[in-house]
């Protein structure tokens, strides 16, 4: 059996090869690739802000494209009515979909449980409604971004000089890059956040939601913050994906199929509530899509029975099952009592 | 001075009164004891003073504070620690992030000032070598420790203690004792809810009876445990 210093050396170096290889991929690889491993790694953070939400959190959200269809839309908005650059509109679409959390948690909140998870989703239909009301960027059909925007978009210009290839070609990989620094953003985010003292106290109410008020944990308060925080990254996923679609309608910008049940399929297989989880679940969703996206219908059938499966018969996804077959355990959250600190980053159980 | 003052405090639970006009001032410093026959109220009694139920009427007073309709979050913050009979712990995590909880969130603590408060309570409460194990795999004596500990951490000036003795044998007992009375000692008022009387007696000053919602009595030690109405309460005997 490897040693633990071993595990985390071989570990890190898979870890960091992963990644050098993901960021030369508009380099080396064709643009079809880059388009793919972008939808992978947009589906990855909005993943990953769910696992945060419903694994850690307990809020178990089916109105995240809420958050995905306002962040796309602030985008447009800054956009075509603004004339700001569309990178400006992805901050902007996060910060919108961070203030639409606060109304939204001001009525979700009152519900627990499946009763919170029909609210939200009563909820983005709501809001998907409103703006489908939105005349001026297009209303029930929606409006795509004016010709050239992403030709001339902050970096654009340049990338096509450095890389030698067509603006359109130069603007993937602008957007790819994106994703995959706010693919590593969220996951380093998450890790810290977990083992702050707020993480903790999520924690803590997980276990026990009285005990942790009988210690001074003010849940309410802490499953708020994370609710914003959340809503603030799959905002600005959202104006992401569709900066690269260039195209937004409300039924494509709120679909609850596209950005909440698969998301929720992916965490679910990786495993929630862990921190790897929806890396793993994301990379099995790929895999299974390109191996079944021939077969039409029988696709979602296959990727439903193999959910209702893990469920069952895995609680913890593939991930938990691995972890709780090997003894590995990867961006472990565990603190330890201060003399006897082993590496945090991976361990042996 | 008196830390904790209850005024003709009421709960009923429909047409059960469990808490029925109880009054009571706790010196700080003090320890005392609440017995009393099962579904006497001592438990909601610990609920209202901790804030997980709020009574009919009456008040809570915390140094002099009215704290009434403050919530258990709020109560911890002035200074009120309790641990549940049924030991509740954080069954995912360790010993000492179970108490790290405590200390950053009900203690004020942070960093190393919190990690460094759980090691001295660790080592008071005798948890050292299940510090870093699940606290979801301890024994029924480790489970209780934690309870005691994890109250200690909140930094309280006043601790509420349910039934920690309960179910332990005679030698983890005399441990328990031991470590309540050092934590009397650093002048952290006590209330404890026991029914394991020589456990109590050796480390309360004071013993107030419940029955029936209602205060019997409150008093010495030896006054309260020589009462007839007492013996009659918990032997039976009629008089």
């Amino acid at each position: 059996m490897l040693d633990q210093k071993t595990i985390n050396r071989i570990l890190m170096a898979f870890g960091i090869v992963g990644v050098a290889l993901l960021f030369a991929v508009p380099i080396i690889g064709s643009r079809a690739m880059v388009q793919d491993l972008f939808g992978v790694l947009t589906l990855l953070i909005l993943a990953q802000n769910w696992n945060l939400l419903a694994g850690f959190a307990g809020l178990v959200s089916v109105g995240q494209q809420a958050f995905v269809g306002v962040g796309a839309y602030a985008m447009f908005a800054c956009v075509i009515l603004l004339g700001l650059d569309p990178l400006v509109g992805i901050l902007v679409g996060g910060f919108v979909a961070m203030a639409l959390a606060v109304p939204m948690a001001f009525f979700a909140f009152r519900l627990a449980g499946a009763y919170f998870a029909i609210g939200t989703w009563v909820v983005a239909e709501i809001v998907r409604l409103c703006f489908a009301q939105w005349k001026a960027l297009g209303g029930g059909t929606g409006t795509s971004l004016p010709k050239g925007t992403t030709k001339n978009m902050f970096g654009v210009p340049e990338i096509k000089e450095l890389l030698g290839v067509s603006s359109s070609a130069a603007s993937d990989a602008l957007t790819y890059w994106l994703a995959l620094v706010l693919a590593l953003a969220t996951l380093g985010a998450g890790y810290f956040f977990l083992r702050s003292r707020m993480g903790l106290g999520l924690q803590a109410i997980r276990d026990n939601d009285e005990a942790a008020r009988s210690v001074g944990v003010n849940p309410t308060r802490l499953k708020a913050w994370v609710f914003m925080l959340t809503a603030f990254g799959t905002g600005i996923c959202g104006a992401l994906l569709f900066i690269q679609i260039t195209r937004v309608t409300p039924e494509a910008a709120f679909s609850v199929l596209d950005w909440t049940a698969f998301v929720i399929f992916i965490t679910v297989i990786g495993g929630i509530g862990t921190l790897p989880g929806p890396i793993v679940g994301v990379v099995f969703f790929y895999i299974l899509q390109r191996a079944l996206s021939d077969y039409g219908t029988v696709y979602l059938i296959v990727l439903g029975s193999i959910g209702i499966i893990v469920m069952l018969f895995a609680r913890r996804g593939l991930w938990g099952l691995f972890s709780d077959k090997t003894g590995i355990e990867l961006l472990s959250l565990r603190q330890y009592a201060p003399e006897t600190k082993p590496n945090p980053l991976a361990q042996i159980k | 001075m008196s830390i904790l003052t209850l005024k003709s405090l009421s709960k009923s639970f429909g047409a059960l009164t469990v808490t029925d006009d109880v009054s009571l001032d706790v010196m700080a410093g003090e320890a005392l004891g609440i017995i009393g026959p099962n579904g006497a109220g001592k438990s909601t009694l610990f609920n209202l003073i901790a804030g997980n139920i709020k009574p009919d009427s009456g008040h809570v007073l915390l140094d002099g504070v009215d704290v009434t309709r403050a919530s258990p979050m709020e109560r911890v913050h002035a200074g009120v620690g309790r641990s549940f009979q049924i030991p509740q712990p954080f069954s995912h995590l360790s010993v000492f992030e179970n108490l790290m909880v405590a200390a950053q969130f009900g203690g004020g603590h942070r960093g190393a000032e919190a990690e460094c408060s759980c090691m001295s309570i660790i080592e008071q409460t005798g948890l050292g070598p299940v510090a870093n194990d699940l606290s979801g795999g301890l024994s029924l004596l480790q489970r209780k420790r934690l309870e005691l500990a994890r109250a200690m951490s909140t930094s309280p000036k006043l601790i509420l203690l349910d039934e920690i003795a309960g179910g332990l044998t005679d030698g983890e007992c005399v441990a328990l004792i031991k470590t309540i009375k050092s934590i009397h000692a650093q002048g952290t008022t006590i209330i404890w809810i026991e029914h394991v009387l020589h456990a109590l007696n050796s480390v309360v000053e004071r013993l107030m009876v419940l029955n029936f919602g209602k205060m019997l009595m409150v008093g010495d030690v030896d006054e309260v445990m020589n009462a007839p109405a007492v013996k009659e309460i918990y032997l039976g005997i009629e008089i």
